[in-house]
């Protein structure tokens, strides 16, 4: 069991039933579960759709889409039928969030692809968990096999004339699979590599019918848009970034964990004070703000507010809300060669560009870290991740390349100082291990 | 299709596949699980399970290794009984990660994805394993163990080796 962390600031919308033993169905029931889904079935589709839209909820997996009007993408005649997918394949380094979501309230995720069948008209749900939360597949299985027991799925679920069925479902270890056509093909029994769009899955998804796939957080938070009303969850957060997010703080930071805040939480405070700062008086070098595919921000860069815009504004991205802080004693090329080493091993190699390019950035970053570096190589490095920028199908290689030209342009004097043909000279690993890194 | 092929399998997870195979709208969809799952009982992805394994599905044993050989947690060659899988990912490296695995090397007296002699433990860096918050961490098997130093990580091994 994962450690559960608390913070003043926190406003605990999506994780009010952490800690309280909500697994338990009728835990979960005393706690107001399955109420929300109740009302959904009152307000039927367009109604939900109406409320989603209302609540100003984006996407928690790193994209920010709008969820409500994702749903309402899905077209409502489909000789084939729809489907919902939860993309519990959380994998970007970094985020740990939907982990706890499972571990503490797995009711939650259920009752949300319940929400999003009846607003899409599907009959169908699928809950993806990546291969290593095995411990977790148990915990839904039951949850699942609890809802059944209760009459919440199967034939006319709660009474009414409508039947939903949940099958839950595990991976085997791909971050690749995390990209939703991926998760498909995936889910389909086979590699997982990504589609080509159009057609988008909304119209051609799972079994070539029409789906929704949202990540597990905001599938989880549907229910509580419902509980408290859209227009409510909304005013939690910011313009158009509705309601909380959970933020996994990790890294360098006195008190590393999943803190529930609202959307447009500043950062700074967030690492100062929810994260009680940079132990061991060491001082802020950068943070990743939203999971590793994110550029990373200097310490002048954090006094902004942590939603979809103000994050974009500040040239980086949101994310899976990964905030993973650095002192000053890393090394940053090390750190960009960590970075580009797992990407390299996750490329599905599928699109060349990403193949090639994580492949021959992780030699290079790897050369020049352990002193093989020559000047040219630091505009390489950069020209190299800046030509796998939108060539290829899924956003793999943008997530590698972004990261990438940040550290080299923010960093540059630390590359620099790789260049006297000795290893790194921020090293706090013997040399030996160096190359190896 | 467990009345007609002799399965390698213990009669409860042949059932559970029986189960699997017809509960997708495609039958191949459970084909990873089955994967896993096998691999679970077996130890590793032995020729006979793949072939097994096709035969269920209904697809070539090609196919099967195809799929295989793209996911991480799948294995065509044995493990250690206990499998030790650290992470060295970004969080994890910020709070000692390198360090641990190096520590676990040393005491393992084994190497990146080598095996004991006595097939007890066997060790592997691995991505992100979803502990961030928690780092380092290392899953052993598939159970977490988390914010680890050197001497917490000897207990977790002492554990096992004594748990045998």
């Amino acid at each position: 069991m994962a450690t559960l962390v608390s913070h003043p600031d926190e406003v605990k919308v999506l994780s009010f039933r952490f800690g309280k033993g909500a697994t338990s169905i009728d835990k979960y029931i005393e706690l107001d579960g399955y109420k929300a889904v109740r009302k959904a079935i009152e307000l039927g589709p367009e109604g939900i759709i109406a409320e989603m839209k209302a609540s100003n909820l984006r996407g928690r997996g790193g994209a920010g889409f709008p969820t409500g009007m994702k749903w309402s993408f899905v077209p409502k005649q489909s000789a084939k039928p729809k489907y919902v997918l939860v993309n519990g394949d959380e994998s970007e380094p970094g985020t740990c969030k939907d982990r706890l979501i499972f571990e503490q309230d797995p009711h939650s995720v259920i009752e949300g692809v319940i929400i999003a069948g009846l607003a899409i008209g599907s009959k169908m749900g699928f809950i993806y968990l990546r291969g290593e939360y095995r411990y977790l597949l148990k915990i839904t299985e039951k949850a699942i096999d609890d809802a059944y027991a209760k009459g919440f799925l199967g034939k006319g679920i709660f009474g009414s004339n409508i039947d939903f069925d949940i099958i839950s479902h595990t991976g085997a270890g791909a971050y690749e699979v995390g990209e939703e056509s991926a998760l498909m093909e995936s889910l389909e029994g086979k590699r997982g590599i990504p589609r080509i769009r159009p057609p988008f899955p909304a119209v051609v998804g799972l079994y070539g019918g029409p789906t929704v796939i949202n990540n597990a957080e905001t599938l989880a938070t549907v229910p509580h848009i419902f509980r408290i009303g859209g227009a409510e969850y909304a005013k939690i957060g910011t313009e158009r970034n509705g309601g909380t997010r959970l933020f996994a703080l990790s890294g360098d930071v006195a008190k590393p964990g999943v803190y529930e805040l609202p959307m447009g939480y500043n950062l700074k405070k967030m690492i100062y004070e929810v994260g009680g700062g940079i132990p061991n008086g060491r001082s802020l070098k950068a943070v990743v703000p939203g999971g590793s595919s994110c550029p990373a921000l200097l310490p002048s860069e954090i006094d902004i507010g942590m939603d979809f815009d103000q994050v974009a504004k500040a040239g980086s991205m949101l994310g899976s809300g990964g905030v993973v802080v650095v002192d000053d004693t890393v090394c940053m090329v090390e750190f960009a060669l960590r970075v580009m080493k797992f990407y390299a091993h996750e490329s599905c190699g599928w699109c060349i560009p990403c193949r090639e390019g994580t492949d021959w950035l992780k030699k290079t970053l790897t050369r020049f870290h352990s002193g093989g570096g020559v000047a040219k190589d630091i505009d390489n490095i950069r020209y190299l991740a800046q030509n796998m920028l939108g060539r290829t199908f899924c956003p793999l290689g943008d997530a590698a390349a972004m990261p990438t030209i940040a550290f080299v342009d923010k960093f540059r004097k630390e590359f620099e100082d790789h260049l006297d043909g000795k290893p790194c000279p921020y090293a706090t690993l013997p040399e030996a291990a160096l190359a190896g890194v | 299709m467990s009345t007609e092929i002799k399965t390698i399998f213990s009669p409860a997870l042949a059932a559970r596949f029986d189960r699997l195979v017809a509960l997708y709208p495609l039958r191949r969809s459970a084909l990873i699980p089955m994967l896993l799952y096998a691999q679970d009982e077996v130890g590793y992805l032995s020729d006979a399970v793949v072939s097994e394994v096709a035969a269920r599905i209904e697809i070539t044993e090609l196919d099967v290794r195809n799929v295989i050989s793209y996911y991480s947690l799948l294995h065509t060659k044995p493990a250690g009984k206990y499998h030790v899988q650290v992470c060295t990912n970004i969080s994890c490296m910020l709070r000692g990660g390198n360090e641990l695995l190096a520590h676990c090397k040393q005491r393992l007296g084994i190497g990146n994805k080598e095996t004991t002699p006595d097939k007890l433990f066997s060790l592997e860096e691995v991505e992100c394993i979803g502990a961030c918050s928690w780092a380092p961490a290392v899953q052993v098997n598939y159970d977490f163990h988390e914010n680890l130093t050197a001497e917490s990580m000897d207990r977790v091994l002492e554990d096992y080796r004594s748990k045998k």
